[in-house]
């Protein structure tokens, strides 16, 4: 059965072809069932595959299809071929798991938007993208697939197009990834120029081989890293990601917590090699990522808009993805992303539940004790909330656990990974605090509704419901396959089955008992920051005031978001906006134009002096005609 | 046998009046028959031509004209039919529906 795997992602893309062309006409019980059957055949066969992997033996990966030649140059070849392997299978199954639940949730979500076949139009587009970005057995197709979740992640945006900002906030996304887009570009031609190959086993192979220098590696690493920043929302090209909330909440979920954003941790996994070999790239992969981390997190403190919270919380999580990759446990890296698929997308389901219930509404100031009438989002939002907080036994106090100690252990190379795992921290505390922050000020406390909204609200119906639970059950549950180390090798089954992906070279052995402590500091921090939520926001309400009161600049500075979007402004947009007037002004309207217009006015008068000879008279032509040929035989006698 | 000469010298002059007609003539279908006198009158230089050549090619040709011709005229006076029509006028000086 696994020789159908290259199946996988050609599934949701016939799906999108055919509510492409006869969308319009098909029911909308129809649309919706072929949308989630195609993403649901997917998840099928990535699982049949990824078990079909675990059978084989390890030299057997990975599973490849070359399904024809698409780019012959010379020596140079690109194949558009589909590879498995744990890595891609890891991917696989998150893409099209978690994607059936969004695209099953959305049914119930979208039930009576205009736009319901665009939607899952985009959607199933979305799926086949990402597949391919994940499965592309070389640089070349997943930058294929890298543009087109970029493209669907656009589209889905400014799905609500007649929203000004929200065409804003789709333009926005897609001109920052462009940015990145540029670095990643150029890395892959660099590696094209200088190894010939962008097939990632070819590439593999030069590396290990030593077929390129460490400066030429940190150059490449660098620069497919300006990408990762791009698509995955990291400092300096996160500010995209907080406005991609204006799409509808399931896309928020799918695209900008679970899968789309967390591109580039997949995509420096698959590089691992390169990155280990260049200290400095893996070094500034771990900084960007532990200032982010915490950086976002500080954003995500002061913000009232519900899904913004979680868009910063995302930023910040994945800048944990990017700690794990560049302290070199890239499987730790990659178990985040993984549990993070679940608990996050639970979370923004579970607000998308919230904004349906209260009629859209999104501001935490006016929700409010909402506990009692949302009695199945209540437990499964706080689950999530518990999950990300790294709660022990929740699947992110594993995941985040397993960054955070190697980030430890790999300080005995350098002070530097000390720094590292302090900011680490420091991020999980944050997040536990603005986490229950949320969750205190939507579920408990007062009531702040509006009474017109008090009127309709109501629990989500069972479409919706239905998906949260489910994804409650694997944030509560995924951690368990990649238990700490210190339980026993065995039992960290995430991080031996991308082994053989994964080539972790010096792995650092800490001391039992320093595991523990490390396990118990993780432990004490999300407690900490649950406790502060407490003491601030049901306790005590007043200190929050007090101290924004009291730190005016601080808290100015956070809720503006440092004034990031308005120095990014100022320095890059606007100037670009007045640059682009100043040459609109004096070289398209003059030079250009000048040029057009004056060709045209020359025909013209050229037309109007030649236009004296075409009298329309047939005897003039004759004459002139007449003339020529005695000219003509003047010429030939004399 | 008649030089060949004589034969051109009554072309040119065939091809001379047929000229002069065209320029002082005003109406369409008088225009036209000075016309088909000047292709005649290059006819029959052909046919000089091929006859003191010693070749039957220039006959040939002059077949294929008489019969192109033939149908070029049964187009000519359709358009001077229809231009007719149209302006209820052949005078040549009364259409210039091409003035620039």
């Amino acid at each position: 059965m696994t020789e159908i795997f290259w199946l996988i992602p050609f599934i949701p893309a016939a799906s999108t072809l055919i509510l492409a062309v006869f969308g319009k006409k098909l029911p909308k019980k129809y649309v919706s069932f072929q949308a989630c059957f195609a993403v649901f055949a997917s998840f099928v066969i990535s699982a049949i595959s990824a078990v079909g992997l675990l059978q084989t033996a390890h030299g057997n990966y990975p599973l490849v299809k070359n399904l024809f030649s698409w780019i012959q140059a010379g020596s140079f070849q690109v194949n558009l071929s589909i590879m498995f392997d744990p890595l891609s299978a890891v991917m696989a199954l998150v893409v099209s798991g978690v994607g059936f639940i969004i695209h099953v949730y959305s049914v119930g979500y979208m039930a009576n938007d205009e736009g319901y076949t665009r939607y899952f139009t985009y959607l199933n587009l979305f799926t086949f993208s990402m597949l391919i970005l994940v499965m592309a057995s070389n640089l070349v197709l997943m930058f294929v697939g890298w543009e087109g979740v970029g493209l669907c992640s656009y589209l889905l945006i400014g799905f609500w197009f007649e929203k000004h900002s929200a065409a804003n906030a789709g333009k926005k996304a897609f001109i920052v990834n462009r940015i990145g887009d540029t670095g990643f570009l150029l890395g892959i031609l660099f590696i094209i120029v200088h190894i010939g190959s962008a097939e990632f086993t070819a590439i593999n192979e030069a590396i290990s081989g030593g077929a390129i220098s460490v400066g030429l590696a940190t150059l490449i690493a660098i620069l497919l890293f300006v990408g990762a920043t791009g698509k995955s929302a990291q400092i300096p090209l996160y500010v995209w990601l907080p406005d991609a909330m204006e799409g509808p909440t399931p896309v928020s979920a799918l695209i900008h917590a679970a899968t789309m954003v967390t591109a580039g941790v997949y995509m420096v996994c698959r590089m691992n090699l390169l990155y280990t070999l260049s200290e400095t790239a893996a070094q500034v992969v771990a900084l960007v990522g532990a200032i982010t981390a915490v950086y976002a997190a500080t954003m995500a403190l002061t913000q009232n808009d519900i899904k913004r919270v979680l868009a910063y919380s995302t930023i910040s999580q994945i800048g944990y993805m990017f700690i794990g990759c560049g302290v070199g446990a890239y499987a730790a890296g990659m178990f985040h992303l993984y549990t993070h698929a679940f608990f996050k997308s639970l979370l923004f389901l579970a607000a998308g539940s919230v904004m349906h219930a209260l009629s859209g509404e999104i501001n935490m100031k006016k929700m409010g004790g909402l506990r009692k009438y949302l009695p199945l989002t209540y437990p499964t939002f706080l689950i999530g909330t518990i999950a990300i907080a790294g709660v022990p036994f929740f699947s992110g106090f594993f995941s985040k656990d397993a960054i955070l100690t190697r980030a430890f252990a790999q300080g005995q190379y350098s002070a530097f990974y000390y720094f590292i795992w302090g900011l680490g921290i420091m991020g999980a505390v944050l997040t536990a605090f603005y986490m229950f922050r949320l969750v205190f000020l939507t579920f408990h406390g007062e009531e702040r509704l509006d009474p017109e909204v008090k009127k309709n609200i109501h629990e989500s119906p069972k479409i919706m419901t239905i998906p949260l639970v489910i994804l409650a059950f694997f944030s509560v549950g995924a951690g368990y396959i990649g238990l700490p180390v210190v339980l026993g090798e065995k039992l960290n089954f995430f991080g031996k089955f991308l082994e053989p992906v994964i080539k972790e070279v010096h792995k650092v052995h800490l001391s039992i008992q320093t595991e523990w402590m490390l396990i118990a500091i993780a432990a004490f921090v999300a407690f900490l920051g649950i406790f502060i939520a407490y003491v601030f926001y049901i306790r005590s309400p007043l200190i929050p005031r007090n101290l924004a009161t009291r730190f005016p600049t601080i808290y100015k500075l956070m809720f503006n978001k440092y004034y990031v979007d308005e120095i990014y402004n100022a320095v890059f947009v606007n100037p670009t906006i007045k640059g682009s007037e100043i040459i609109y002004d004096n070289f398209d309207l003059k030079v250009i134009d000048g040029a057009v217009n004056g060709t045209a006015t020359a025909t013209g008068f050229a037309g109007k002096i030649l236009s004296f000879f075409q009298s329309g008279l047939i005897k003039d032509y004759a004459l002139i005609f007449l003339l020529g040929v005695i000219i003509f035989l003047a010429y030939l006698l004399f | 046998m008649i030089p060949a000469n004589y034969f051109l010298i009554l072309s040119v002059v065939l091809f001379v009046l047929g000229a002069i007609a065209f320029f002082i003539k005003r109406d369409l279908i008088t225009q036209f028959m000075s016309i088909e006198i000047m292709l005649n009158a290059a006819n029959l230089a052909f046919i000089t031509f091929a006859r003191s050549a010693n070749s039957p090619d220039g006959q040939i040709i002059v077949f294929f004209i008489i019969t192109v011709a033939a149908a070029e005229t049964a187009v000519g006076l359709a358009i001077i039919l229809l231009i007719f029509r149209q302006k209820k006028t052949i005078k040549s000086e009364d259409i210039k529906l091409m003035k620039g």
